[in-house]
């Protein structure tokens, strides 16, 4: 199977940009994508886009079309819906065509208009990611969802906020110098814990801001990319995806992922790796806890062990498996329907060399990039690899 | 919005909060056992489409539990409460947490179901009481 080749990446800066338009947005992510990939716009043959919540916050359907529009490009387009796992979910679709021998050339990616909504409006719509009968009208909100989790997680394997607290003081650290990222600040372990709570244990400190952002990505056959000289040594060499039943409640399991579990195993299967071969990661961390239960889901930790991760150092930058390096969706932000696409720009432009971040992961041939929709009843698995020196 | 005139109610859904208000609370349970919440044709574990109504156990656990202070508008007026995953055995619920000051709400709490009602909006909320 002919391997699938990155050959741009675009992103916009994530933050609170309420004044811009989701058109504006992707039409920028775009324009860098394509600058990158040195690929003619004429040649892409779709477009597959993420977005989730454009109704509410754009009062826009049908996004698709628009979108390709906004991004120069004459061909067929379709939105996906997948919560936060939108745009993981387009790329996936796009990997798979390409590899069918459908398409050589595509553009994926995602954009999410959210801070015009302002705190309250934006919790709401992210809240329908949950079920609106049984989890919604009982007053669970996205973080409370994850709450939910955290706290059955310290029930069942131990641990403590302190420890959540580390994880983002890590990703915060890692954003520092990804001038992309919406917060280029550090924090301390003592801000988290005395952050206002939003949803206990998870306060303030332990969610994903509201962000605004846009992603895009070239693709291309491997064929398209030797035909035409393209500089693209970076390939998504695996894909997965897998699903969990939508509420919480119905669950086997209230302090893991298996449908990430599913993606994971899937990718790696795809892509003829394990998690040993894994160098680094970009996993979906929108609140503290989400971080423990990806590593643990994707065997980068041990079951009932991720939560000591970042604490003890394994996955900061310096660490044996660096996590989150574009600062994640903690300090990078999180425009949801964009954030699929972002991990995996991210983890190109980390084994190209091409990154802030890059001389920590100097030599790495293998990252991973994991999206999650909702409290994981959806997620991607990508695994990419250098294929060209 | 099932008490307004204009609205429609959610087929399925209104009523089971209306048999919870009467003590009456239910789950589906499919030809092999498996025990799921309506509206439902058809069950999510095997795809029995023979599903019938069965009693709900009086009371279950919390396995899990949050105490939300940023909620979303509808519960502007409600906050700070609590939410809990509850287990009845063949299923579980999530629900508000009522009678009890938040700093006692733990795991493994036994709880009965109660409909209350929402301060914010005067919708039907799920809610779990101790026993």
């Amino acid at each position: 199977m002919s391997d699938v080749r990155v050959a741009g990446t675009g992103l916009t800066p994530f933050g609170n940009n309420p004044e811009r338009t989701g058109r504006g947005l992707f039409a920028e992510a775009s324009i860098t994508a394509f600058e990158d990939s040195g690929v003619p716009r004429d040649d892409v043959e779709a477009v597959l886009y993420g977005n989730f919540m454009g109704e509410l916050s754009e009062h826009q359907g049908h996004q698709g079309p628009l979108m390709a529009e906004a991004a120069g490009v004459q061909a067929p387009a379709t939105r996906y819906e997948s919560a936060c796992a939108s745009s993981g979910t387009a790329v996936r679709e796009a990997v798979k065509r390409i590899r069918n021998g459908e398409n050589d050339v595509l553009l994926a990616g995602g954009a999410e208009r959210m801070t015009n909504l302002g705190t309250a409006g934006a919790t709401e719509a992210l809240a329908i990611a949950a079920d609106d009968l049984w989890e919604v009208r009982a007053g669970v909100t996205f973080p409370g969802a994850y709450a939910l989790m955290a706290q059955a997680y310290f029930d069942e394997f131990g641990g403590e906020h302190e420890d959540l607290a580390h994880i983002a003081v890590k990703n915060h650290a890692n954003a520092l110098p990804n001038e992309k990222a919406q917060y280029q600040r550090a924090i301390e372990v003592s801000d988290v814990l005395e952050a206002p709570p939003v949803s206990e244990p998870l306060g303030l400190y332990d969610a994903c801001p509201i962000s605004d952002g846009a992603s895009a990505l070239v693709l291309t056959s491997e064929s398209y990319a030797e035909e035409h000289d393209l500089e693209a040594p970076v390939a998504i060499t695996g894909t997965g995806q897998g699903g969990d039943r939508m509420a919480l409640h119905d669950r086997d399991h209230l302090a893991r992922s298996p449908a990430a579990r599913e993606a994971g195993e899937e990718a790696y299967a795809d892509a003829g790796v394990d998690a040993g071969d894994v160098d680094f990661a970009e996993v979906h961390d929108c609140f503290t806890i989400a971080e423990v239960l990806a590593l643990e889901a994707l065997d980068l930790e041990p079951i009932g062990e991720g939560i000591s991760a970042a604490r003890d150092g394994r996955t900061t930058a310096d660490g044996e498996m660096p996590i989150n390096l574009s600062g994640g969706l903690k300090a990078k932000g999180h425009p949801v329907g964009a954030t699929g696409a972002s991990q995996i720009a991210e983890v190109t432009d980390l084994l190209a060399g091409e990154h802030p971040n890059s001389e920590h992961v100097d030599g790495a041939t293998t990252g991973v990039a994991h999206n999650a929709g909702g409290t994981v009843a959806s997620a991607t698995v990508h695994v990419l690899e250098v294929v060209e020196e | 919005m099932s008490d307004s005139e204009s609205s429609v109610t959610d087929a399925g859904f209104d009523e089971w909060l209306a048999a919870a208000e009467n003590n009456d609370a239910y789950y589906l349970e499919c030809a092999n056992g498996h025990g799921s919440l309506p509206p439902r044709l058809v069950c999510p574990d095997c795809g029995s489409t023979d599903l019938t109504e069965v009693k709900l156990p009086e009371t279950g656990d919390i396995q899990t539990f949050t105490v939300t202070h940023v909620p979303t508008p509808a519960f502007e007026e409600d906050a700070p409460y609590a939410t809990a995953i509850v287990d009845f055995g063949p299923v579980r619920l999530t629900g508000q947490v009522v009678g009890i000051d938040l700093e006692d709400v733990e795991t493994g709490l036994t709880v009965e179901l109660e409909i209350t009602v929402s301060e914010t909006t005067g919708e039907r909320v799920i809610s779990l009481r101790p026993a």
